[in-house]
C-alpha cells in the first residue's frame, strides 16, 4: 500500500477504509517508517475519512493537514513524538530465553511487576512487591525441565486408574486403607498449600519456578482427588486425624523461607513418600491402591528431584547454608518433641495393609515389612542428605531427627 | 506557606479528583502552592470567578463565552492562559446509518422530517454548534426535522459524554434517523463496539472549534501577573515522556500544554447567538436550561 510518487514524501492509500474501522492502523504503521517531526501523506476514499484522520492524529498528538491536489484530497500527517515518548525510560526486564546471558536477573525488580521476562516496560508502571524476588532464594537451573516433564506426565485420574477392577478387603484391611487415605490426603493439603503460597510471593519473572510450583499444586489436587475418591471406593467416611499429625504439618506451613520450606516439605517429607508409595504399590492388598500409589509417586518424585536441585544450587551459591538445614531439622525436632509423632492408627493400618488378612501369620508378616519401610525411610533420607554435601554422621543423625509422621 | 493560586473546575466525572490532586502534587513539587476548588457545573463556577472567589478557572468553551461576555459587560479582560493540544480544531459530525436516506443522498435536504439526536441543552458539540450548522443550511429543529435532545448530566457542558453515547445508541437501535458527536467520540465508539465498522457514515460536518482553555480575568483574580505565568510555564513545561507526570496528560486526554488562543470560539458565540442561550452579558436566556 505504501506508494511513492514524484515528491518522494511517503503516500499511503487507506481506499475506502474507514478510521472507524481500522484504517488508523494503516496510518500508524506507515508513520513508523519515518522519524518524529517527518511527514506522511494519506490518501482515502472513505466518506468522511479526513474527518476521522484528523480526529485520530489529534487524539494521538500528530500533526495533520489537508490540501486539494490533482483533484483529491491528500492529508499530510506528521508524526508527533508522544508514541516513542511513551517508552522513554522503559525497563528492559532480562530475556524470555534463561539459557541467554544475564537473562534471569540476581534480583527482579517491583517496577517490573507482571510483564513477561524480556518485555519493555513503560517506566512509571505501578511497583507490584514480590517476597520472593532474589534468583539465590529460589533458583534451579533444572527448573524448565522438571516442568515440561511434569506437563508431559499429567495423568487423568478418570482414565488412568481402573476404578472398577473388583476386589474385597476384609473389613479390618479395608478400614486400614480408609484410615490410610485418610493420613495421606492431609499430608497432601499441606504440599499443595507450602508451594501455592509461595507461588504467590513469587516475582513472576522467575518464570520457569513459578510454572513449575503451579504444576506441582496441581499435582497435588489431583493426589488429594484420587486418595478421597479411593477412600470413597467402598461407601466410606474419612476416619481419624490426629492432633500430632496435624502440629507436625503445620511447622511446615509455618516455615518462610523457601528454601527451607523445600528442603522440610520435598527433600525430607516428599522424599519419605516416595518409600511409603513405592511400598503401597508393592504390598498394598487392592489392585486399585497400588495404581494409585504408583502414579502418585511418580509426581512426587518429581517435586524431591526440584527440591534437590534448588538446594544445590543454593548450596553451591552459599555453602554456609547447609548450617541453616541442620538447624532446621533439629528446631523442627524440637518443635515436635512434645507431639506423639505418627498416628498410632497410621502405623497399625500399614501393617494391616501390608499383612493383607487378619490372621496371626500375615500381621507378623506385615509387621516386619513395616519395619523395613521405616529403615528404607530413613537411609533414603541418608542419602539425600549426603547428595547435599552433609558428612556421613550428620546425614544418619538428621534423618534420624526428621518427624515420625513421615512427611 | 504562600498564599496558593486557586484553581475552579468542574466536577464532571469522578476521575477529576484524581486529575487535580495530580496537578496539585505537580506543581507543589516545583515549589509553586496550588489549590482547587470543584463544582457541580459551570454556571456556577463562572460565577465564582467573577466574584472573584478562584484565580483561574479550567473552562469549558461555553464557559469561556460566558466568561468572556462577564468580563467585558464589566470593563474585564479574560484572557485564556493554556490549553490541550487536543483541544484545538475539532469539529462535530453528524452520523446516519449506512445505506439510509440520509447516508445515500448527497444533499441535507434528506434529514427533512428526520428524527436527529443532539446531547445535552448545554453541550456545545452535541447540541449548540450542531443546531446552528443545520441552521446555517436552512434546516430548523420542529420546522424540517424533529429534534431529540439526549440529555445527560445538565450544568456539565456536555463534558460528560453520555448523551453522545446514548444518541448514538439510539442510532443504532433505529430509534432516530441521525446523530450528533464530536469527531473524537464518533471513533471512540467505534472501538466500543457501539457503531459496527462500516455501519454508519458522516452526512454532515461541522466547522472547526476549539475547546477548553485555563481562563484568567486580569483585574479580578487576587493572584499576581507572575503568579499566572509561573502557572503557566510550570503547565507548559510537563512533558509527556516524565513518567509521573504522563499518567495526569492521558486522564486529561493530552499530549502536550499549549498556549491558550481564543480565535477557536467564533463558532460557539454564533451558536449561543443563534440559539439564544446567553445574552451579549453572560446572562443565561435559555429558559429549559436546569443544573
Amino acid at each position: 500500500m505504501m506508494q511513492k510518487e514524484i515528491y518522494l514524501l511517503p503516500i499511503i492509500d487507506i481506499e475506502n477504509l474507514g478510521l472507524d474501522a481500522g484504517a488508523h492502523l494503516l496510518v500508524k504503521y506507515g508513520l513508523r517508517a519515518i522519524p518524529p517531526g517527518g511527514e506522511l501523506r494519506v490518501v482515502g476514499s472513505s466518506p468522511g475519512w479526513e474527518t476521522q484522520l484528523s480526529a485520530w492524529c489529534r487524539a494521538q498528538g500528530h500533526g495533520v493537514s489537508m490540501l486539494q491536489q490533482d483533484g483529491r484530497l491528500v492529508a499530510t500527517v506528521i508524526r508527533g513524538a508522544a508514541d516513542a515518548g511513551r517508552w522513554h525510560g522503559a525497563a528492559h526486564a532480562g530475556h524470555s530465553d534463561a539459557a541467554l546471558t544475564g537473562a534471569v536477573a540476581d534480583q527482579a525488580l517491583s517496577c517490573w511487576g507482571l510483564a513477561a521476562r524480556g518485555a519493555t516496560v513503560e517506566a512509571g508502571a505501578p511497583d507490584i512487591h514480590f517476597r520472593l524476588d532474589r534468583k539465590d532464594e529460589i533458583w534451579a537451573d533444572t527448573a524448565a525441565v522438571l516442568y515440561a516433564q511434569a506437563v508431559a506426565a499429567q495423568w487423568n485420574p478418570a482414565t488412568a486408574i481402573d476404578w472398577n477392577e473388583p476386589f474385597d478387603l476384609p473389613v479390618v484391611v479395608e478400614d486400614a486403607v480408609v484410615q490410610l487415605m485418610t493420613y495421606l490426603i492431609e499430608n497432601e493439603v499441606a504440599a499443595l498449600v507450602v508451594p501455592a503460597r509461595f507461588l504467590g510471593q513469587l516475582h513472576p519473572h522467575f518464570r520457569e519456578i513459578q510454572a513449575l510450583l503451579a504444576i506441582q499444586v496441581a499435582d497435588e489436587a489431583r493426589h488429594i482427588e484420587v486418595f478421597t475418591r479411593r477412600l470413597r471406593l467402598k461407601g466410606r467416611e474419612p476416619a481419624l486425624s490426629t492432633a500430632g499429625g496435624q502440629a507436625s504439618l503445620k511447622t511446615l506451613l509455618d516455615e518462610s523461607d523457601f528454601s527451607v520450606a523445600g528442603f522440610l516439605l520435598s527433600v525430607l517429607g516428599e522424599g519419605t513418600f516416595v518409600s511409603l508409595l513405592n511400598f503401597l504399590q508393592a504390598h498394598a492388598p487392592d489392585p486399585v491402591t497400588r495404581q494409585i500409589a504408583r502414579l502418585t509417586a511418580r509426581d512426587e518424585a518429581r517435586h524431591v528431584a526440584f527440591g534437590m536441585s534448588h538446594l544445590l544450587w543454593r548450596l553451591q551459591q552459599e555453602p554456609q547454608f547447609r548450617m541453616r538445614l541442620a538447624n532446621a531439622v533439629q528446631s523442627r525436632n524440637d518443635a515436635l518433641a512434645d507431639t506423639a509423632g505418627l498416628n498410632e492408627e497410621v502405623f497399625d493400618a500399614l501393617i494391616l495393609i501390608a499383612a493383607g488378612e487378619f490372621t496371626p501369620q500375615a500381621i507378623a508378616a506385615g509387621y516386619v515389612r513395616v519395619q523395613q519401610l521405616i529403615a528404607d525411610m530413613a537411609e533414603g533420607r541418608r542419602v539425600r542428605l549426603e547428595r547435599l554435601g552433609f558428612e556421613k554422621e550428620a546425614a544418619l543423625h538428621l534423618a534420624a531427627l526428621h518427624t515420625r509422621n513421615f512427611m | 506557606m504562600a498564599k496558593p493560586l486557586l484553581l475552579g473546575a468542574v466536577a464532571y466525572a469522578p476521575k477529576v479528583v484524581t486529575i487535580w490532586e495530580g496537578f496539585k502534587e505537580y506543581f507543589r513539587r516545583h515549589d509553586f502552592e496550588f489549590d482547587y476548588i470543584l463544582y457541580s457545573n459551570y454556571e456556577r463556577q463562572v460565577e465564582a470567578q467573577l466574584d472573584g472567589s478562584i484565580d483561574l478557572a479550567w473552562n469549558s468553551p461555553l464557559a469561556w463565552v460566558r466568561v468572556d461576555r462577564m468580563a467585558r459587560a464589566r470593563g474585564l479582560e479574560a484572557r485564556a492562559l493554556a490549553m490541550r493540544d487536543s483541544d484545538r480544531d475539532l469539529c462535530s459530525v453528524l452520523i446516519a446509518r449506512s445505506g439510509s436516506r440520509v447516508a445515500t443522498t448527497e444533499d441535507l435536504s434528506a434529514l427533512a422530517g428526520q428524527v436527529i439526536g443532539f446531547g445535552a441543552l448545554d453541550s456545545p458539540q452535541a447540541n449548540l454548534i450542531p443546531r446552528d450548522h443545520l441552521r446555517a443550511q436552512g434546516l430548523l429543529a420542529g420546522r424540517d426535522y424533529t429534534a431529540r435532545r439526549f440529555d445527560e448530566l445538565s450544568g456539565k457542558h456536555g463534558d460528560h459524554i453520555g448523551g453522545e453515547r446514548a444518541a448514538a445508541l439510539a442510532l443504532m437501535a433505529g430509534e432516530i434517523d441521525a446523530a450528533w458527536m464530536i469527531d473524537g467520540n464518533y471513533l471512540a465508539f467505534a472501538r466500543e463496539g457501539i457503531l459496527p465498522a462500516g455501519a454508519t457514515r458522516i452526512v454532515a460536518r461541522s466547522g472547526s472549534y476549539d475547546h477548553c482553555n485555563f481562563t484568567l480575568i486580569s483585574g479580578i483574580s487576587a493572584a499576581s501577573g507572575e503568579m499566572a505565568a509561573r502557572f503557566t510555564e510550570l503547565l507548559l513545561a510537563m512533558d509527556w515522556q516524565d513518567a509521573q507526570v504522563r499518567p495526569l496528560l492521558e486522564l486529561e486526554g493530552l499530549k502536550a500544554w499549549l498556549p491558550g488562543r481564543t480565535s477557536g470560539y467564533d463558532l460557539l458565540m454564533r451558536a449561543v447567538d443563534d440559539e439564544k442561550f446567553y445574552d451579549a452579558e453572560g446572562n443565561i436566556l435559555a429558559t429549559d436550561y436546569r443544573y
